[in-house]
């Protein structure tokens, strides 16, 4: 019988880099960013790191293919290095390895590193990828782009609710008035500018219904975690030790882009992988219980709908939480704390990593500005692909008290 | 009784008033001023000789069974492979049968599409064949400011030729064939280069179609004064009216070359003319059809009773009357390639396409054929080894299900100004269909404010991407939201 991955695993260290568009640096300079930062925030040397996992999206702009790009920048010692890639999720999937490594006895210390170069392809927004799904998918699959595919999801969600589409357009602009407030007090998030919802109503449109304030940063960085037992952690001497609670995956497997029964207004994944990170973490109310987040926000009608997915808001609830400030840094759940994707910004590989690198932060009170009042439990939430077919990731990260 | 049994039309619903062209290039080219009346239907940028081919093709397809199709004809001068059969992929996007059919493209020729239904009509009469369907479509890329631009529209007609419920009873043909070559289009070559306009007047139309028509009579014993209706093409509308008079064919028995509401349509054009002809017919009237390029094709049918029982597709009528005007010459010349406006370097990130995947799923990619699960009856799209309901799950266990004809309404949707288009916004979106089934897919020919979530739509089969470094143009089928109007 499977208990979980609660408490069997603990963050010893944490980096992130400053995200942006750093036209300055490739890969290489930001995956040793990173690890600089974690390797001397964990206290250990290069050689006790037993495994390395890399997470990576559009391998081809950027690192390239396999995970020699991480194990020659870092210089790692000639360990298991293991690139994964799961769309948005590829961080937290990079993670997940490294958990697991660490749980399953394979190695006492283990590395997880995300990155992304997205600014060398030449053109905003994320890279063409219509032939990312294979030869098939590029035979009939529509002229689409990430913005477009989201914003589906609010002429789906105003429909089911019975909304005006301009309510649900309020709504989303608080999401990312809320974030760009957040984003400013963190010195190394991408867009550090607060907005006002007439800017962001204001703004030109990307894809409708969503304008450019609707949309996350389009960023280059790198963030890593290394993790070990919370044995081990305590045997090197770490204190106020930050563990794992519950790390899930869902996958689409095609209802939503082809069964009827799908409304077009939630995610399928999200609110499956959330009720199982509940349970593994032993969280019975989340409303309550999670102390903060950092969901997948690539656009503001994705946290809008995710709030309902993570069983946060009620169904249909969302717009009136938002519009209460429910999710706000003084509100009863903060959500993007440290900016989101929206103003940390979004280099895919990274961004599950750069999700737990805030709660590691809060938890340890070490978030500066953004301080919130002693959390107890953080949930990271990623969403890759789209909504008609998606990858979902959950970490639930909170303070081990064993 | 061998002849016409099913019509179908097909004229594209941007329109372009001729007063537009002048306005912007008259500056340029004066002359243009001189036929600046009416307009010209215009493809969307998603269409093309075979797309058209394939909705006129749907249309005169409407009630009639495409799988006892035994041949489909193909004709037109502007078709996107020069190896490749055209009519091959109509074919695939009417799901015709594979095995025991005939399929083939007429080319090269204005006259191409009477050529075509002769060689329909040959084989039927002679036992062979029982049902040849005959497409054609045109859509000539023009300079701009030239006659040619004021001339040519767009368009496609379809004529059904079969034994069976014939609505128009073939009478007769004569040809004459010779090297008249009142403009040519080269290899490689993007437009039409035209002779001196006085003598294709006056040498060509005016002296060989009459010449050919006065031939079918001799040779047929027939009269001119015998028909009702006499089609052909011509688009100095000076020299169509001449024709009539040498022919002593009163004005009113003329059918009308539709100069003021779409232009000439090439080779389809004898074809859409006799489709607006037969849509106006009545059992007993007798129509005589010629066309014209490199000599003449005449044709005689003679209407049948069976044409008051007849249910009229869209047709010509239909597709006229959906109408939107193009107000944007630029838009229109950016639709042709004409000028050059920048996609950006997110169009430029086109792969081949895989002819090995195509060839897999041709059914799928071309036909719009999904599944439908023997074990819960879900139709589905797209195909895939196990069923998609998530009770069932069961595997190889499917029927062909044909989307193409299904109605659908759009569930979701958006304007896109990120993807690289030529006409941004992409819009596109989720449909779902009656009876179940969905489909993640293009919209096509409307705007993005007129598109709302519970609104009605049809699929129509487009151009999906040209790769200009291949030669490539991929087709899939695309939501056409069912408003109307627009612009």
């Amino acid at each position: 019988m499977a208990t979980g991955i609660r408490d069997k695993v603990a963050i010893i260290g944490m980096g992130c880099t400053k995200f942006g568009e750093r036209w300055n640096d490739g890969p290489e300079e930001l995956m040793v960013e990173a690890f600089e930062e974690c390797l001397a925030d964990a206290g250990i040397e290069r050689k006790q790191i037993g495994a390395a996992w890399l997470g990576c999206c559009f391998d081809e702009v950027d690192i390239g293919k396999s995970a020699l790009p991480a194990s020659l920048a870092l210089r790692l010692p000639n360990i298991a290095v293991t690139r994964v890639e799961n769309f948005c999720a590829s961080g937290t999937e990079a993670f997940r390895g490294a958990v697991y490594a660490v749980a399953s006895g394979a190695c006492d210390i283990a590395l997880a590193i995300g990155v992304e170069k997205l600014k060398d392809i030449g053109y905003g927004g994320l890279p063409e990828f219509s032939s990312a799904m294979g030869p098939r998918n590029y035979l009939y699959f529509p002229n689409a782009t990430a913005p477009g595919c989201f914003a589906m999801l609010a002429t789906g969600y105003a429909a089911k609710y019975g909304l005006d589409i301009n309510d649900v357009k309020k709504a989303m602009a608080h999401v990312s008035v809320k974030s760009h407030a957040n984003g400013a007090l963190n010195p190394k998030a991408h867009l550090r500018k607060p907005v006002t919802e007439e800017q962001v109503l204001n703004a030109p449109q990307i894809a409708f219904p969503l304008g450019l304030f609707d949309c996350c940063g389009v960023s280059d960085g790198s963030a890593a975690a290394i993790v070990t037992t919370p044995e081990m952690a305590k045997s090197l001497g770490k204190k106020d030790l930050v563990t794992v609670k519950a790390l899930q995956l869902s996958l689409s497997n095609g209802t939503e882009q082809g069964f009827h029964d799908w409304d077009g207004a939630h995610f399928v994944t999200t609110t499956k992988a959330s009720i199982a990170a509940y349970k593994e973490a032993g969280i019975t109310n989340p409303r309550e219980e999670i102390s903060m987040m950092e969901v997948h926000d690539c656009f503001s009608i994705t946290e809008l709908v995710t709030m309902e997915d993570l069983h946060i808001s009620e169904r249909g609830q969302a717009p009136k939480d938002i519009m209460d400030g429910f999710y706000d840094r003084d509100g009863g759940v903060p959500c993007q704390v440290d900016g989101g994707l929206k103003c940390f910004g979004h280099p895919i590989g990274a961004s599950g990593l750069r999700m737990l690198y805030e709660m590691y932060l809060q938890l340890h009170g070490k978030a500066g500005d953004r301080q919130l009042e002693n959390p107890k439990y953080g949930l990271t939430h990623n969403l890759g692909g789209f909504p008609i077919m998606n990858v979902c990731s959950i970490g639930i990260v909170g303070k081990y008290d064993g | 009784m061998v002849g016409i049994t099913s019509y179908g039309g097909y004229i594209p619903r941007y329109r372009l008033s001729r007063m537009a062209i002048v306005q912007n290039m008259a500056w340029y080219f004066p002359v243009i001023m001189a036929v600046a009346g009416g307009e010209k239907s215009v493809a969307n940028w998603d269409e093309d000789a075979v797309s058209m081919a394939v909705a006129a093709a749907r249309d005169c397809m409407t009630n009639k069974d495409r799988k006892a199709l035994d041949a489909l004809y193909l004709a037109s001068t502007t078709l996107p492979f020069a190896d490749r059969l055209n009519a091959g992929i109509v074919a695939a996007a009417l799901n015709m049968r594979e095995e025991g059919v005939i399929n083939a493209d007429f080319t090269s020729c204005t006259k191409a599409a009477t050529t075509a239904a002769l060689a329909a009509l040959d084989a039927i009469e002679s036992g062979k064949k029982d049902s040849v369907l005959v497409a054609a479509a045109d859509q000539r890329i023009t300079k701009m400011a030239t006659m040619f631009e004021m001339f040519y529209g767009d368009g496609a007609a379809a004529l059904l030729f079969g034994k069976d419920d014939v609505i128009a009873e073939f009478k007769g043909s004569y040809s004459m064939n010779c090297d008249f070559v009142d403009h040519y289009r080269g290899q490689d070559k993007t437009f039409d280069y035209g002779w001196e306009e006085r003598w294709m007047r006056d040498e060509g139309y005016g002296k060989i179609i009459p010449q050919a028509i006065i031939g079918f009579l001799k040779k047929t014993g027939m009269k001119i004064e015998d028909f009702n209706k006499v089609v052909y093409p011509c688009y100095f509308g000076a020299t169509h009216r001449g024709i009539a008079k040498t022919l002593g064919v009163e004005a009113e028995k003329v059918q009308n070359n539709m100069h003021n509401v779409c232009g000439d349509t090439g080779t389809a054009h004898p074809f859409v003319m006799l489709v607006a002809a037969l849509e106006e017919a009545k059992p007993g009237d007798k129509i005589l059809v010629a066309s014209f390029g490199q000599g003449c094709d005449v044709l005689a049918f003679e209407v049948t009773e069976k044409i008051a029982d007849y249910k009229a597709p869209v047709g010509i009528k239909g597709s006229l009357a959906n109408r939107v005007e193009l107000s944007n010459y630029q838009k229109y010349t950016k639709f042709r390639d004409l000028i050059t406006a920048d996609l950006g370097i997110r169009g430029e990130q086109f792969v081949n396409t895989s002819m090995t995947a195509l060839w897999r799923n041709r059914k799928m990619v071309l036909g719009m054929v999904g599944s439908k699960c023997n074990k819960c009856g879900t139709p589905q799209f797209p195909t895939m080894p196990v069923c998609v309901n998530p009770d069932c799950w069961s595997s190889h266990d499917f029927d062909d299900y044909e989307f193409s004809n299904v109605d659908c309404k759009v569930a979701m949707y958006t304007g896109d100004m990120l993807a690289a288009s030529v006409d941004p916004p992409a819009i596109y979106g989720m449909v779902e269909f009656e009876g179940g089934g969905k489909a993640f897919i293009d919209f096509t020919d409307c705007n993005l404010d007129q598109v709302k979530v519970g609104m009605p739509a049809k699929l129509s089969f487009r151009k999906r991407h040209y790769d200009k470094e291949r030669g490539y143009t991929g087709y899939f089928w695309k939501a056409v939201p069912q408003i109307g109007g627009g612009e």
